[in-house]
């Protein structure tokens, strides 16, 4: 009932707000609807957002979902931003799927949907897509780690991974990890289907310290010899090296990881992490809001990077120990940069 | 009548009314319980008993009236503080706990502790004292058929759970036992066997308590029966000289007791 | 039944024999195995946990080794520990879905205290302790004092205190480098002794030592006695002189001390304090309860259970991965464990009807 109310003013707040004169540009409504709002890429995110719609003179509304997953919060943002007549919304969809229809309704109604760091279920659902190569930040952990073993025709691997529900940015990192790596990947939309005999295992962690340490430990019972393990994330990588020291194994092992949030910088600093790949959220974020307000102007699409169907917004390895051909900064650097 | 009704009650209640909104629960009422008697407490339903045990267990305060045991006016906030002044009630639902044993629902809220540091600083309870105690309780009452007292309630029968409860309350009333209708939920076999626990645990002189439905029941152990009627306790009639008829009809308000025993005026 | 016992009633009253002896004879062997397991609470989720030791031990390589042991019992100590809190509640046939988040909120306030504003590490952790106790003596409070049920209070602190924690932390990791600089008393719990290729921590001893306690105290003392009857029947307890509401607060707060104990374990087992970690840990405790063979409706269940469902779904976890079967078929596995201790406590919960 509550909703319904809150639902019925603001569609005719919307209304008042089209009906009158020459709708001046701080009126316009911009939407930022994320996985949660508790995981620091995500508050970066909004970060980015506050500050670019501040500067442009647009007013800036965040929604979040209670968890990862959580489609229903999202689909009642959308709703609730058509009926605010927003410009445009910003959107890291829960489920890339199963969003669809309520974004085509967005888009039906005149808004420019603009999916942040995850693509839509199929891409071309929103007008444009920003986004981390995650399969490019895949691929220089793996290309850093072949050139940085002693001997990659031997490795031993592990992949610490997020969940057995096969996520894109799951499967898409752990793919170029391994492509990157020179591993032959056949499925690349699949994990787990590789036979190289140097894959030891996969274990699933949640992305969280916790899941990180269970799944080494299980990984280095299951063979001792690991010596390269890629992670989804820093804080499973974190997990990981607590294990690997209780089994006295850091010194044997290289970890490579993604994300680039400042926990996870100092972690390479300290020789926990070996690289990282750093991502932008702030950026994707940014940028986004200036899309939709050129794109409110005068009618102007963004444009898809040459050769993706998304705009990607760079990935940066970061490592001290950086290697011939492939670029990188260094975590002193990385730590002007890092979020979270 | 068998009852010296000279003697002070030791427990009674005067004036006692209780009030739910415009509803008069209680009106009145008077109650006398004279020591070593089992008084029966009968009354159609609706009539206000419930109320009136619940006010002589501490379940219920009364608004008016006063309530004294050994001659000394009493006030209980709630039916622990009964129970320390030794009234203790079984009631219909026996207030067991199915899944604990025999000793420990026996001891339930008033356990023993072990003496010295365990007791003290561990509150370490002492078991043994306990069986101990428990044991002697119930082949007091001869119910020492049940050989494990450690075996759970709910593995018992009907009749095995109210003796558990009266033994229970047997073994720490002091004063009065309180049995709110013992025989409803059982057999006739069982039934006969909970009478005489009653009669046993009058012969080692607690005066009993005992609200029933069941009229050949009341008439075979009471020595005298409270008849109550609108929220008041109409008359005390002795079983030896009426009929169960006379009684269910006075309960009913068919018929009138004799002069001598109506209390309502 | 009601039938057949009061017989054996009568008849144990006209033999003057022992009636438990007496009533045996006449059981059919599943009903003998239905009375044992009634009787003992632990008997059921033992035999599973033994089974599956056999099993893996075939099916494995690398399972069957003192030093895998000692691992499963380090993966499970968080849990475990989190068990203790679920079970005292659970017996008094409440729920906490919160265990989790208070313990997290509790590592959160040792690590921020101790670590990033540099207070001394004991009184950090003296400070998480008492977060711990308040966020469950709130739960208690609400369960008794506004006769809320324990599911919808404890579901609806989970979120509190996981927001709390989240505006508390800043949703930052404070980090094991940290951690090891200003405060390395908090990860106490992690450090590892070795015995005959076998490894444990101390976290794994406190959690032993914990289960040891509350062992004691559920058997041993008054209060543990109130927990069983009233999660057995509250109204009987309540009849039968406990005052009810009393133990019940002081449940929940005893809970939420143990929840805070247990952040002081995690953060040795994780070297770092996460704010985002165990977000699922609540489910994980109330399924080593489960597993453990206390029944969810309260009053029935042994502490010791809960230590044979945590350490069950360990030994599932690890012995299918070593096993070499895939992630999804661990969680498959586990859930169906959950249904059929479930269904079990069903069954064995009908002796008494």
């Amino acid at each position: 009932m509550k909703r319904l109310t809150t639902l019925l003013a603001s569609t005719a707040v919307a209304a008042a707000a089209l009906s009158g004169t020459a709708a001046a540009q701080n009126d316009m409504i911009i939407g930022l609807i994320t996985k949660t709002d508790t995981n620091p890429f995500f508050v970066k995110m909004k970060e980015g957002a506050a500050e670019k719609a501040e500067e442009m003179g647009v007013e800036l509304r965040t929604f979040a979902g209670k968890y990862d997953g959580d489609n229903e919060a999202q689909v009642e943002a959308i709703e609730s931003l058509i009926a605010a007549g927003a410009a445009g919304i910003l959107i890291t969809p829960s489920d890339p799927a199963g969003l669809a229809d309520t974004v085509k309704a967005a888009r039906d109604a005149g808004l420019l949907v603009i999916a942040l760091d995850t693509p839509f279920d199929p891409i071309d659902a929103a007008d444009a897509t920003f986004a981390t190569d995650n399969f490019k930040a895949g691929e220089l952990i793996g290309q850093w780690a072949a050139a940085t073993l002693e001997d990659p025709e031997n490795a031993k691997i592990a992949t610490l991974d997020l969940s057995e529900a096969q996520v894109t940015v799951d499967v898409l990192r752990n793919q170029g990890f391994l492509q990157g790596f020179g591993i032959d990947v056949k499925d690349v939309n699949r994990m787990y289907d590789e036979d190289d005999p140097r894959i030891v295992g996969g274990d699933v962690t949640q992305g969280s310290p916790d899941g990180g340490r269970t799944a080494m430990e299980n990984l280095l019972q299951l063979d001792s010899g690991i010596n390269l393990i890629h992670t989804i994330n820093e804080p499973a990588a974190a997990g990981a090296y607590e294990a690997l020291k209780a089994f006295g194994l850091e010194e044997q092992v290289t970890i490579v990881s993604v994300d680039g949030g400042c926990p996870g910088v100092q972690d390479v600093k300290g020789g926990v992490i070996g690289a990282t790949s750093m991502q932008f959220p702030l950026k994707m974020a940014s940028m986004g809001v200036e899309a939709i307000v050129e794109y409110a102007k005068n009618g102007t699409r963004p444009e898809t990077t040459e050769g993706l169907d998304f705009f990607n917004t760079g990935v940066t390895l970061v490592t001290d120990s950086p290697v011939e051909g492939i670029e990188s900064i260094t975590s002193d650097e990385a730590l002007e940069q890092c979020w979270g | 009548m068998s009852v010296d009704t000279s003697v002070e009650p030791i427990l009674s209640g005067r004036g006692l009314t209780k009030r739910y909104g415009r509803v008069t629960a209680m009106d009145a009422c008077d109650f006398d319980l004279y020591p070593g008697e089992i008084l029966a407490v009968i009354g159609d339903n609706g009539a206000g008993k419930s109320t009136l045990i619940k006010a002589l267990s501490g379940a219920v305060r009364p608004d008016e009236g006063e309530i004294r045991l050994d001659g000394k006016p009493m006030s209980y906030a709630n039916p622990l503080e009964a129970r320390e002044h030794g009234i203790e009630t079984v009631y219909q639902t026996l207030a067991l706990s199915p899944a604990l044993s025999i000793v420990d629902n026996m001891f339930l809220g008033r356990e023993i502790r072990a003496e010295g540091f365990a007791g003290k600083y561990l509150r370490k309870l002492d078991k043994a004292a306990m069986r101990r105690f428990a044991r002697e309780k119930l082949s007091e009452l001869g119910l020492m058929t049940i050989q494990n007292i450690d075996q759970a309630v709910e593995t018992l029968s009907g009749g095995q759970r109210q003796g558990v409860a009266v033994a229970r309350a047997c073994a720490f009333g002091s004063k009065v036992v309180i049995l709110d209708e013992p025989t409803a939920a059982l057999g006739v076999k069982e039934s006969r066997r909970v009478l005489d626990l009653i009669l046993d645990v009058k012969k080692r002189g607690l005066p009993i308590v005992l609200i029933s439905h069941n009229m050949p029941h009341v008439f075979e152990v009471a020595d005298r029966i409270h008849v109550h009627r609108l929220g008041k306790r109409k008359a005390v009639v002795d079983p030896k000289k009426h009929t169960m008829s006379d009684a269910v009809a006075m309960m009913t308000g068919a018929m009138e007791a004799p002069p001598e025993e109506r209390t309502d005026n | 039944m009601s039938d057949a016992n009061s017989d054996d009633y009568e008849k144990a009253i006209h033999s003057g024999g022992d009636v438990a002896s007496f009533e045996e004879r006449h059981r059919a062997p599943l009903e003998r195995l239905h009375n044992f397991l009634h009787s003992y609470p632990t008997a059921a989720p033992l035999m599973v946990l033994a089974a599956s030791l056999v099993v893996f031990g075939a099916i494995a390589d690398n399972f069957f080794t003192p030093f895998n042991f000692s691992l499963i019992i380090q993966q499970v100590t968080v849990i475990g520990v989190l068990g203790i809190a679920q079970t005292l509640i659970i017996l008094t046939a409440g729920i906490d879905l919160s265990v989790a988040a208070i313990m997290v909120l509790s590592s959160v306030v040792m690590g921020r205290l101790g670590v990033t504003m540099g207070l001394p590490t004991g009184l950090a952790i003296l400070a998480g302790f008492a977060v711990g106790t308040a966020c469950g003596a709130l739960n208690g409070f609400l369960v008794t004092r506004f006769k809320l049920p324990p599911f919808i209070v404890t579901l609806g602190t989970w979120s509190v205190f996981f927001a709390l924690n989240l505006w508390y932390s800043d949703a930052q990791t404070v980090r094991s480098q940290d951690i090891d600089a200003t405060a390395p008393l908090l990860k106490f719990f992690g450090e590892r002794v070795g015995i005959m290729g076998a490894q444990f921590t101390y976290g794994s001893f406190l959690m032993l030592g914990l289960f040891g306690v509350f062992w004691y105290v559920l058997n041993w003392t008054a209060w543990g006695r109130a927990v069983y009857a009233i999660g057995d029947d509250k109204e009987a307890a309540e009849l039968a002189g406990i005052r009810t509401d009393r133990i019940l607060l002081s449940v929940y707060a005893v809970g939420g001390f143990v929840c805070a104990v247990a952040a002081w374990i995690a953060i040795g087992r994780l070297g770092s304090i996460s704010p985002q970690s165990f977000y699922e840990g609540n489910l994980d405790a109330i399924t080593a309860v489960v597993i453990g063979g206390t029944s969810l409706f309260g009053g029935r269940g042994a502490i010791f259970g809960t230590l044979i469902g945590a350490i069950t779904v360990g030994v599932f976890r690890s012995g299918l991965k070593l096993a070499g079967v895939e992630v999804l078929w661990q969680e498959f596995t586990v859930g169906v464990l959950i249904i059929v201790a479930v269904a079990m406590d069903q069954w064995i919960r009908k002796v008494s009807s």
